[in-house]
């Protein structure tokens, strides 16, 4: 579904990111982890279409995406949240929702309410506030959200654009124990029941090796392993890179 | 304010005080009673027009400022361009005010739309200073333009004309009868721009308005909204100057001038610029006061400037904005 070969990503004389290449397998769960200035958040970006590789190729579903910007991967069937929460605060679940709906089904141009594609997207907002749980809130501001709702609003607002892969930076940020522990539970459902493809990064190794199925490890730019859980939790060359070869 | 007082309050958020099918029914109720009512209460008719001319004019650049989130300085180009396109066409081309009235708001509306190209890329206060340059480029042309514009005197010379539908015939030179004209064109532009802010096109903008970030990621199309929002919001505000120029038989470069593009902005603040309806609120509170003010001292502006300050100061989202604060906290 998702193959990135060799990339590579110069800013000047920095080197972020060297040579790193994954593949992802439909319905598949992949964690990218890494030390902090592994370049995790840079290679991310290039897959997501943030900005494009300087040397190497990204292909999804068959296709060539390597230099499609951002905003046209959504329509190839990229959905993506932020590590930062991007929402639209003034605005309710639903309607932070149904807006994503709408513009994923091309309605950007459509100014009289009421039509049948845009009722279309309607189904599609509830739909998955249904299936992210946020029904109950439906028609509170999100600004007014707890911080985990928000997240959950915002991974919400990437499914109603109804994507064949999505892509997740650092969903539990900000997260405590319990908040962490629901949205963990909610990835979790959208993999194994909703049998979404799902790349993540994510910093809290309880919640990487709680869901992923394959684990890509990143260290200085490069890839260093990459593997089940179980063959990263023995690997010396992980344990070597995250106590920073000291311990 | 603390989250957990907002989670904790938040529930019955979003149940307005008012039903909304009420709230319309008091609206259009006052303003199709206006000629009736207005003069026990010490009004003309014409008041209630000039209310309904810059209510039109204020909720056509809400579009932009509101439900968008971008700030023009210089709506009054636009209205300017429609009194002066509407008056010049009735002066020297054709007796009809239908025609002026498309003329009009065609001339305000393509330039709007035209300028609305060059500038949909720049932000905030950059965006708001082109804005008031294009209009006073406007403002000195009709100013300096004497033998076609009438110059700083204004364009005078021509009347609104009675409408004719075969052999039926609309006299419309009556105040009473013209109130009623311009109602049911204010209906109509009020209509549609309602039915816009609830389409799908109206929530990309209120996407934009909210974090222009993220619905750039949604893949909405940032740039072509902001620049179909600002010329639809112009040919709404260019509208409402030909109804200006046929209320007062009279356009004049004032009209134009950055002034007036401020007022604009003060009605859709003053109303609450987040509320569908607050700009024709803004706007009647700031004609009546100027109308009453004005009778008495020349500083009318001193005094609408102060209350401004106070519904700023006390009323932060505007005076119909307060209503629904309280609604929902």
């Amino acid at each position: 579904m998702l193959e990135v070969r060799n990339i590579t990503k110069r800013f000047g004389n920095l080197v972020a990111v060297k040579d790193v290449s994954m593949s992802v397998k439909p319905g598949e769960l992949r964690a990218i982890i890494g030390p902090n200035g592994a370049g995790k958040t840079t290679f991310f970006n290039m897959i997501s279409g943030y900005f494009p590789p300087t040397r190497g190729s990204i292909e999804f579903n068959g296709k060539d995406v390597t230099q499609v910007p951002a905003h046209r991967r959504v329509g190839l069937g990229m959905g993506r949240t932020f590590q930062i929460t991007e929402i639209f605060p003034e605005l309710t679940v639903r309607e932070n929702l149904l807006t994503a709906a709408e513009v994923a089904a091309g309605q950007t141009l459509n100014m009289l309410p009421g039509r049948a594609a845009a009722k279309l997207a309607g189904d599609v907002a509830t739909e998955m506030m249904a299936l992210v749980g946020l029904t109950s809130k439906a028609d509170r501001l999100v600004g007014e959200l707890a911080h985990g709702d928000q997240r959950t609003t915002e991974i919400g607002m990437a499914l109603a654009q109804l994507p064949r892969l999505l892509l997740l930076d650092e969903p539990t940020a900000g997260m405590g124990d319990e908040e962490t522990y629901a949205i963990t539970a909610l990835i979790r459902r959208l993999h194994r029941d909703s049998k979404y493809t799902i790349v993540l990064i994510e910093h809290d190794m309880r919640v990487v090796f709680h869901l992923a199925d394959y684990i890509t490890v990143l260290d200085q730019g490069a890839l260093l392993v990459e593997g089940t859980p179980k063959e990263i939790a023995a690997s010396e060359a992980v344990q070597t890179a995250y106590l920073g070869g000291t311990g | 304010m603390s989250t957990d007082v907002a989670t904790a309050t938040a529930a019955s958020a979003r149940q307005p005080a008012v039903p909304h099918w009420a709230k319309l029914v008091v609206i259009w109720g006052l303003l199709i009673t206006a000629p009736f009512w207005l003069p026990l209460v010490g009004g003309y008719t014409a008041l209630a027009g000039r209310v309904l001319v810059f209510g039109l004019a204020a909720m056509g650049l809400n579009l932009l400022l509101g439900f968008t989130g971008v700030l023009s300085f210089g709506h009054a180009a636009y209205f300017g361009l429609g009194a002066y396109g509407a008056g010049l066409t009735l002066r020297y081309l054709v007796h009809s005010t239908p025609l002026a009235m498309i003329a009009g708001t065609l001339l305000g509306g393509l330039a709007g739309t035209l300028f609305g190209l060059l500038i949909v890329r720049r932000r905030g206060v950059y965006f708001a200073m082109c804005t008031i340059a294009f209009g006073q480029l406007w403002y000195y042309l009709a100013y300096s333009w004497n033998d076609f514009t009438g110059g700083f005197d204004g364009l005078r010379d021509f009347h609104r004309e009675p409408i004719g539908f075969g052999p039926l015939t609309l006299d419309i030179t009556a105040g009473p009868q013209f109130y009623y004209f311009l109602l049911a064109v204010f209906a109509i532009a009020v209509g549609l721009l309602g039915l816009l802010v609830r389409s799908p096109f109206g929530h990309t903008l209120r996407a934009i308005r909210e974090n222009e970030r993220r619905a750039r990621f949604l893949a909405i199309p940032v740039e072509r909204q902001i620049w179909l929002s600002f010329s639809i919001s112009c040919f709404v505000t260019a509208l409402a100057g030909t109804l200006y120029a046929l209320l007062n038989n009279f356009a004049d470069p004032l009209a134009l001038h950055y002034s007036l593009s401020g007022y604009f902005v003060v009605m859709c603040v003053m109303g609450g610029m987040r509320t569908f309806w607050g700009p024709l609120l803004g706007a009647t509170v700031f004609v009546v006061l100027q109308d009453y003010i004005s009778s008495m001292t020349v500083n009318w502006m001193s005094f609408v400037g102060t209350i401004f300050i106070l519904v700023v100061l006390f009323f932060p989202r505007g005076l119909l904005g307060l209503r629904r604060q309280r609604g929902e906290k």
